[in-house]
């Protein structure tokens, strides 16, 4: 059980130092379709960020929060890409 | 003795999914272009969430749980390709530049050759030649 709490801690320090490079692009991004695909690579990290919690603090009621978080996240992707079409007529 | 072989299995996976969603995050900073870029976008979300999931699936072993990662998974993998395809038909609508060393005659013939011939316009954006 050692071996297996010392793997999460690895895995949870790696998906953290992830999330913070796709933030740097968010923030950098020239354009703003970047900064649109880095929202989504961000959502993407955040499922695995609270399922990892989940199993952290044996919390099963986390996994319904990541399950609705994958619906919002393509929703807000679309919208995002809606508004890039139609910006400016 | 079984339950050391589950968690170990899980264990690797999680790892497995996070090292690929490190190595999509590295190419979102490296990558030159944004339609280079856009390709880090599906594999993070299906590959790396993926594995996480179901090695989080294997820990839990509760029916409930493995419910919620199978709707999950089908969703994502139905999705995320969709939302990397919406987000790069929109940066080619609205014009964003390429990278200098992309190869763009497949891109310009289809340029010249509009699919609705009554309106004379393709469906890729409409980009001029000269204005790459």
């Amino acid at each position: 059980m050692k071996f297996y709490e010392v793997i999460l801690m690895v895995s949870m320090f790696i998906l953290v130092v992830s999330a913070t490079l796709v933030a740097y692009r968010f923030i950098k991004g020239p354009t703003l379709a970047d900064r649109i695909a880095a929202l989504d690579l961000l959502s993407a990290h955040l499922i695995g960020i609270i399922a990892l919690y989940a199993v952290f603090s044996e919390e099963l009621l986390l996994m319904d929060a990541a399950l609705i978080l994958s619906l919002i996240g393509f929703l807000g992707t679309m919208s995002f890409a809606y508004f890039l079409i139609h910006k400016k007529e | 003795m079984m339950q050391e072989f589950i968690s170990i299995t899980s264990a690797l996976l999680i790892l497995t999914g996070a090292i690929f969603m490190l190595i999509a995050s590295i190419g979102m900073i490296r990558l030159p272009d944004f339609f280079i870029r856009i390709s880090v976008l599906t594999k993070a979300s299906t590959i790396g969430l993926g594995f996480m999931l179901v090695g989080i699936a294997l820990y839990f072993n509760h029916m409930s749980i493995f419910l919620k990662v199978t709707f999950m998974l089908v969703f994502i993998v139905l999705t995320s390709p969709v939302s990397a395809h919406i987000i790069s038909k929109a940066a080619s609508h609205i014009r964003i530049p390429f990278w200098e060393k992309t190869d763009l005659q497949d891109y310009l013939k289809a340029d010249e050759t509009p699919d609705d011939p009554k309106t004379k316009k393709s469906s890729y954006g409409g980009r001029k030649k000269n204005s790459t």
